[in-house]
């Protein structure tokens, strides 16, 4: 499998990466194991860390941070800009068809069963149309490169998709430990990212909202994975960080209680799952969430981001639907491809699927963060055969992809430099504009060979470039 | 007919309360079997939230009641002029897919006693195999109070042989979704006796998804269609989903819940 080097072309290095050429050689390898320790330590002070699911030891473990950059240049990204905003639209789109009149649906363009009895499909929410007509705020699409010019999109995140904060920490880093770099290439700035969350986060206030609209931030708690995510960006927008008990209900709004009393909270940017919004409407048995708020959120008194519902769209089996959705839509033509996909549930698909396991890449359809897939061709026969008899038992809960040559960038490892795997996921943010800041979150599979860069499963992250014109 | 209702829930909690949130869908529905002359819903101590309609096309009315409190009252009081249309809910608006009704939940999961039963239903158009449907489970399952609880699944409730009307709506829904016919619980009430105690006035239904016919209700319990002597409140993919009222409280003691409900026939 021919695999795309993101900096060289042969033995040329491409444009983009030019400058780093010179950098890397100036650096001699004390220096580099020096400004290592002193990255992990700048990451180590500010608390960012990641839990890492199932693997048990230490939940406040950091995250493996690696300095060399991934960049991309100016027309790369337009490119993809336009892609990734041309998607959330679509996705946004599907949305309010699929709580509104279902054309896409009556169209038999997408099958009835895979979104009326998709377990994500949010009954309580029908009929209804979130102000703006939004209900994917933030949309974080999960993309790999397999060429100069070749990307495809994996997945799409449409619910709460984390990990943003390790974009602006990795710049941040970045630009204290390298300043020279910044002032050699034009890399464009990333920091205007939660100026713009909190704009968009505003315009979707619904109309009873008067005056400056309040912006809260809805977290599990310090337990969750990404609380440092979480209180990070309630201190660069300026807004408050709450739990559920912070938040009640009382006639027709949601208030938050502070020290000066009840104040109205507008906009609510909820990073749980709706089962743990209300349990009055999805789980009567939990103690989490506010009793009562999807009365006010569904009467026009409180906007919930991401919408509740939202999750229908991201489901891995309407995944493999997105094109025909920006062509329904939007009558264009996807400018980002998906990976082609078979869907287990299908006769015909299951059939290829368990022919050709050890070459696929098999994953749950609810799946999330790596676990429950299967890499054919890096797993040993007995997991390909434990895997198969998991998918005999429930085709309709798997998808299999082809294994992807993903493109890989030069990465500091112990030996010095080498090519690892990467990924990049970008965080479109949807209200009453759509915008993206120029860059993401570039993932990195540390593991010679591996494809797996979920930072649950190990992975690291690079400081993600797009190159000014 | 037209009935009168007077339905009163008493919320006792043996240590004063801090707060008590409620969602209620206690407006009968708007469609050509009923109409309202008048209706008031009243909580003791309660603020009322902003209603809506949600996509079932019920009206959902929120209220919350600060503390502390150690008892609640909510009392449903009017008129309602019904028709007998048996069973077929004409004229209701509503946007949710009947689709959104094929997904099993806890209560209405059918088991293999249950997809043994479903398969014994015949009938030559989806009318008759509802009627065939509805007829096995009344058979199946004899009314009997006292024997199964808010948490009996239908499958507990056909091992048992015995249960309710919610057991009997829990079991139509298994059954129809079976054989392909969407379901959904419907909460209301019943009007049956000449002094209006009748055994469960505050009554429970199902209704099936009928190709041609729309929404069709029917009631294993009573075997029958509803006619004129039900009043429909709402829906849901199960008792809980179709609760009429929804309520939590927080900060507090142990509930007690006591619940009248007389249903009349008003003189004209």
């Amino acid at each position: 499998m021919s695999q795309f080097n993101e900096m060289y072309q042969g033995t040329k290095v491409r444009p983009p990466y030019a400058r780093l050429e010179d950098w890397v050689a100036a650096m001699p390898q004390e220096l580099r194991s020096l400004k290592q320790a002193e990255a992990e330590a700048l990451f180590r002070r500010i608390g960012i860390t990641f839990a890492v699911y199932g693997e048990g030891g230490d939940p406040d473990r950091l995250i493996p941070f690696d300095m060399f950059p991934r960049v991309f240049a100016a027309a790369e990204w337009a490119k993809l800009e336009k892609g990734i905003k041309q998607r959330a639209r679509a996705l946004n789109a599907f949305l309010v068809d699929v709580y509104g009149r279902g054309e896409i649906i009556r169209a038999g363009r997408i099958p009835a069963r895979l979104v009326y009895q998709n377990e994500a499909y949010e009954k309580a929410v029908t009929g209804f149309v979130p102000p703006k007509g939004v209900y994917s705020h933030i949309v974080g699409i999960d993309i790999v490169r397999t060429g100069p010019d070749e990307f495809f999109v994996l997945e799409d995140n449409c619910r709460t998709p984390s990990g943003v904060s390790y974009m602006l920490e990795s710049r941040e880093i970045m630009m204290r430990m390298f300043p020279s770099l910044f002032r050699e290439n034009r890399i464009e700035p990333v920091d205007g990212y939660s100026e713009k969350l909190r704009r968009t986060l505003a315009s979707v206030a619904p109309k009873k909202c008067q005056g400056e609209p309040t912006v809260v931030i809805l977290t599990p708690g310090h337990f969750n994975s990404a609380y440092y995510e979480h209180s990070l960006l309630a201190d660069l927008m300026g807004v408050e960080l709450v739990e559920g008990q912070d938040l009640f209900v009382d006639g027709e709004y949601a208030y938050m209680r502070t020290t000066e009393g009840p104040r109205r909270v507008d906009v609510i940017y909820r990073r749980l799952d709706d089962a743990y919004l209300d349990p009055l409407c999805f789980r009567p048995d939990s103690m989490l969430g506010i009793p009562g708020l999807m009365d006010v959120y569904r009467s026009g008194g409180v906007s919930i981001c991401s919408a509740p519902g939202a999750g229908v769209a991201d489901d891995k089996a309407v995944y493999c639907f997105v094109p025909e959705m920006v062509r329904f839509y939007l009558g264009e033509e996807p400018i980002l491809n998906n990976v082609p996909t078979w869907q287990c549930g299908k006769p015909d698909d299951l059939k290829y699927v368990l022919d050709k396991l050890p070459e696929l890449v098999v994953k749950e359809v609810h799946g999330s963060g790596g676990y429950g897939m299967l890499v054919g061709p890096k797993s040993s026969r007995d997991e390909v055969e434990r895997f198969r008899a998991k998918i005999v038992e429930d085709p309709g809960n798997y998808i299999a992809q082809p294994t992807l040559a993903l493109s890989s960038v030069p990465t500091f490892v112990e030996e010095g430099v080498a090519p690892r795997h990467v990924d990049l996921r970008p965080y479109c943010l949807v209200g009453e504009r759509i915008e993206l800041v120029p860059g993401g979150l570039t993932r990195v599979a540390l593991t010679e060979g591996s494809l797996v860069v979920n930072s649950s499963q190990g992975g690291g992250v690079k400081d993600t470039w797009v190159l000014a014109e | 007919m037209r009935l009168t209702v007077d339905h009163v829930t008493r919320y006792h909690y043996d240590r004063p309360v801090r707060s008590v949130v409620q969602s209620h869908r206690l407006q009968p529905s708007a469609f050509a079997g009923q109409k309202v002359t008048d209706w008031e819903v009243t909580v003791s101590g309660g603020t009322r939230g902003a209603s809506f309609r949600d996509g079932a096309g019920d009206m959902v009315q929120g209220w919350t009641v600060a503390g502390p409190v150690s008892e609640v009252t909510v009392r449903v009081q009017g008129t309602v002029e019904t028709v007998d249309l048996t069973g077929v809910l004409r004229g209701h608006k509503e946007t949710v897919a009947p689709e959104c009704y094929m997904l099993a939940t806890t209560p209405t999961r059918a088991d293999t006693a249950l997809d043994a039963l479903a398969r014994q239903a015949d009938g030559g158009d989806p009318l008759a195999l509802a009627h065939s449907l509805s007829a096995l489970v009344a058979d199946a399952i004899a009314y009997m109070p006292g024997v199964t609880h808010a948490h009996t699944t239908a499958a507990e409730a056909l091992a048992l042989g015995e249960g309710v009307c919610q057991d009997h709506a829990h079991a139509l829904i298994a059954v129809a979704r079976v054989r392909g016919l969407p379901g959904r619980y419907v909460s209301g009430y019943l009007f049956s006796d000449a002094d209006g105690q009748a055994h469960e006035a505050a009554h429970a239904w199902a209704e099936l998804y009928l190709a041609g016919l729309g929404w069709v209700g029917f009631d294993p319990a009573n075997r029958c269609c509803p006619d004129d002597r039900y009043i429909r409140l709402g829906s849901g993919l199960d008792a809980q989903d179709a609760a009429p009222i929804r309520g939590i409280a927080r900060g507090g003691g142990m509930e007690e819940m006591d619940v009248t409900v007389a249903i009349l026939q008003a003189s004209q």
